[in-house]
């Protein structure tokens, strides 16, 4: 039983998650994987998985990935959805994720982490054969910086499936390695306790209860040893010594009360009743609606009478069954708050976005009553999942609902820019059209224009680059010849026209490279309007394109979006009732055990204060027949005496090493 | 009798998880985890989705443009807001909580802004309020010109404590 116990001591102590924490140490190329990164920073996991997600919908959509800024990142982006899946409790997708990852053709190092993760993936959700099937895949190299984080995980994984001289030996190893000192040497004591090999476990859970450190995890795990080391000595009657560990737990922290109530306990085990008080006294000022300081609550009128106090031990007899009959009032008060549906309205209310300990703090607000006796129940595994379901469900109900009113906001967007856009769209077309045309035109001229100037190039025709004048010219020549064809033609006039003719074709042929180069000049900058030209073009077509895409094509995707929605918010609905009756079942039945467990100890109070009672009143008897006796035998004016009095509180200090 | 009290009290020393309460089955709280998680994808492909839908509607391609906010210098500089104007016109302020500042330390970027605007250039404006290591208030302005082309305009602007380097806000067209 205890091994049982202890083992499952030691499962709750879980490496911290190491969501996404390389990013940082990488500068960030791509801004909306840094978004991704910033919701996951804050817990926000669905709005990074849906970051991420798009993301990488996107990466393998595009035609060349490589020109996608995910690429830098993609290894690492394929990881963070798998650990931001984990963290959204999505275990099974995170597995598929992760396990896309390892079958892919990746280096040992990016596939040995994959591997520890799914392997930690299936350690969280207690699957503990699937976490040891992978954990042993693990081969060749490690990835860096990662080797004691596998090996602590490994030791864990084995501690679970019962293999403890495996586990054993990796705790053993990693009890020198920084960081790992009390946990390793904890989890070894767990191993060693198992494998009855006492005096070792004891050694090693000594070791984990004496680590040194000021940090909060620290703290927590020497509490934890030197209280689990403590009680186990107790079991085996080994009473001093348990008492020295327990009174190493610190008197402030989540294992002190049990811790003072167990170092009561070993001092009443060596009938040190007296000492049994120092603690006891302790606990008995603190929150009643805690097991062990109800248990106190009759533990300290116990030592009382068994110090012989037996009318100071009736009156805390009956001051501990005023105290269990408030907490029983208490109690029927949460339950029938519970059943009223209160819990669940305090768990979601929305104090809780914000502050993470908010669930812990229900228990100081007298508006919740229900939540007083839970904590211990929200402390375990199952209620904590449960509940962070039921979270997450009202989550995703207060997204759908506002998406849901969103569809409403953009039909109408929709609307407002159809009647916006079809009455000035028909003219905008037909003016474009026509606009079209010309520049088509313009466009062909050009090409041909290109065209003739590339063929001059190889074969110069300077007739081509004539100037307007001199085309003029020669057709006035041509005219003049025409009309004086047949006619009597005096040779001065005849040699002039030729001589023109003649100057022309020199100006022409003379001026064909300089002309020829001027027409290339034209054609550039001709080109550099037309490349104003088509970007404006390419921009009207563009605007007009959206003007279309601004309202048509939405209706059937909006539409399906909307049933969508509305029957995942019905399913988020019906879940959530269930959900939430598991949840306030589990609570419902935690407070009955708990009333049932008073209820123990408000019988046990009222026998021991009834035999108490007879004690103190016997022993007054006694007294005063040996008073009267006395008084009988010599009768004299001696003043009567008064019951013992009361021990005195023991005081709160002398808790030495707490 | 005493004896017996002992041993009713030494029960609540044994340190395992509270009893799961009988009517409470592990079968239940699987199956019941199982359809959540499956409700869960069902709403995050909705949500992809609707993104998609929403920047095509709200913020196309061709107008759409993001400004993303980063932190340089972890611990040295508290950063408490933001201001940002674009074209002369206020557009974003931001009040950092905690939990966001802590996210940007560790290297996330947050999107304060996404808008339209048309093709060309424009003229972004910053202000940024916070405290140096010594509690000193910081404040900080800066101007970037940037151009919007066809695609999507996305601009990092990236935040220093004093000390880090000479400009404590920097841009980075994307």
């Amino acid at each position: 039983m205890a091994g049982k116990t202890l083992r499952l001591v030691a499962l709750l102590l879980v490496s911290g998650s190491t969501l996404a924490s390389a990013a940082a140490s990488t500068a960030l190329k791509d801004p909306y994987f840094g978004e991704a990164l910033y919701y996951a920073y804050q817990q926000r996991h669905f709005d990074a998985i849906s970051r991420l997600d798009a993301e990488l919908t996107q990466y393998y959509g595009v035609d060349e990935p490589l020109l996608d800024s995910l690429h830098y990142h993609i290894n690492q982006a394929e990881f963070s959805v798998g650990d931001f899946e984990l963290g959204y409790r999505m275990h099974q997708r995170a597995g598929r994720a992760i396990s896309a990852v390892i079958e892919g053709n990746v280096p040992a190092p990016v596939r040995n982490e994959a591997i520890y993760r799914l392997s930690r993936l299936f350690f969280q959700t207690q699957d503990y054969g699937n976490a040891l099937h992978a954990i042993e895949r693990i081969k060749g190299e490690l990835p860096a910086g990662m080797e004691n984080n596998i090996a602590f995980l490994r030791g864990q994984v084995y501690l679970a499936n019962g293999r403890f001289g495996d586990a054993e030996k990796i705790f053993s190893a990693l009890e020198g390695k920084s960081g790992y000192q009390g946990f390793a040497a904890y989890n070894r004591g767990v191993s060693l306790f198992a494998q009855q090999r006492y005096a070792q476990g004891v050694a090693a859970m000594d070791r984990a209860g004496s680590v040194s450190g000021s940090e909060r995890a620290t703290e927590a795990i020497r509490d934890k040893a030197n209280l689990v080391l403590g009680s186990r000595l107790l079991e085996k009657g080994e009473a001093q010594l348990a008492g020295t560990y327990l009174e190493r737990v610190r008197l402030e922290g989540p294992f002190s009360n049990r811790a003072l109530l167990g170092a009561g306990w070993a001092d009443i085990k060596r009938e040190d009743f007296k000492h049994a008080l120092v603690p006891w006294s302790i606990l008995f000022k603190r929150n009643v609606t805690d097991p062990a300081v109800q248990e106190a609550l009759l533990g300290v009128p116990y030592a009382y009478a068994q110090l012989g106090y037996y009318g100071k031990s009736a009156l805390l007899y009956g001051s501990a069954l005023e105290k269990i009959g408030g907490e029983l009032d208490k109690l029927d008060a949460s339950i029938d708050s519970i059943k009223q549906g209160r819990f669940l309205q305090a768990l979601v209310r929305e104090e809780g976005r914000t502050d993470k300990d908010w669930v812990i703090r229900l228990r100081e607000l007298p508006q919740t009553p229900e939540t007083f006796y839970l904590m211990e129940l929200m402390a375990s595994n199952d209620f904590q999942a449960m509940l962070q379901n039921y979270l997450d469900l009202e989550d995703l109900r207060q997204r759908l609902e506002s998406w849901g009113t969103n569809y409403t906001a953009y039909n109408d967007i929709i609307e407002l820019r159809r009647r916006y856009y079809e009455p000035l769209l028909p003219s905008i077309d037909a003016q474009f059209r026509k606009l079209d045309s010309v520049i088509r035109l313009r466009m062909e001229q050009r090409e041909r224009l290109d065209k003739k100037l590339k063929k001059m190039l190889v074969a110069p025709q300077p007739e081509f680059l004539a100037t307007a004048r001199e085309r003029i010219a020669n057709e006035d020549i041509a005219a003049m010849e025409k009309r004086l064809k047949g006619k009597p033609v005096d040779a001065a006039t005849r040699h002039r026209i030729e001589r023109l003719k003649g100057a022309i074709q020199w100006n022409i042929t003379t001026n064909y490279h300089a002309r020829l180069t001027e027409a290339f000049d034209h054609l550039a900058a001709l080109d550099k309007d037309i490349a104003a030209l088509q970007e404006n073009y390419a921009s009207f077509v563009r605007t007009r394109q959206a003007a279309t895409q601004s309202y048509q094509g939405y209706d059937e995707q909006i539409r399906r979006l909307g049933i969508k929605t509305g029957n995942a918010l019905t399913t988020v609905n019906t879940l959530m009732a269930r959900q939430g009756n598991l949840l306030e079942v589990m609570a419902v039945n935690e407070l009955v055990r708990r009333r049932q467990k008073l209820e123990e100890y408000q019988v046990q109070a009222r026998f021991a204060m009834a035999e108490n009672y007879d004690r103190a009143t016997k022993a007054k008897s006694e007294e005063e027949t040996v008073r009267l006796e006395a008084e009988q035998k010599k009768p004299a004016t001696d003043a009567p005496k008064a019951e013992q009095p009361a021990v005195q509180q023991a005081p709160a200090a002398g808790q030495g090493g707490q | 009798m005493s004896r017996v009290i002992y041993g009713l009290l030494w029960m609540a020393l044994q340190f395992s998880v509270p009893a799961q309460a009988e009517e409470v089955s592990r079968e239940q709280i699987k199956g019941i985890d199982e359809q959540v998680q499956e409700i869960k994808k069902d709403v995050l492909s909705i949500s992809s989705e609707l993104k998609l839908l929403e920047e095509k509607l709200l913020y196309p391609s061709n107008t759409q443009v993001s400004l993303f906010v980063s932190l340089t210098g972890k611990d040295k500089f508290r950063l408490d807001s933001v201001e940002v104007m674009l074209d002369g016109k206020p557009v974003a302020t931001y009040i950092y909580s905690f939990k966001e500042l802590e996210a940007l330390r560790a290297g996330g970027m947050q999107r304060i802004y996404t808008g339209n605007v048309q093709t060309g250039e424009h003229l972004l404006k910053v202000g940024s309020l916070g405290k140096s290591a010594d509690g000193k208030e910081q404040r900080q302005t800066a101007e970037y010109r940037f151009k919007k082309g066809i695609g999507p305009g996305l601009v990092e602007i990236n935040l220093a404590g004093p000390g880090v380097r000479s400009n404590g806000i920097e841009f980075k067209d994307w």
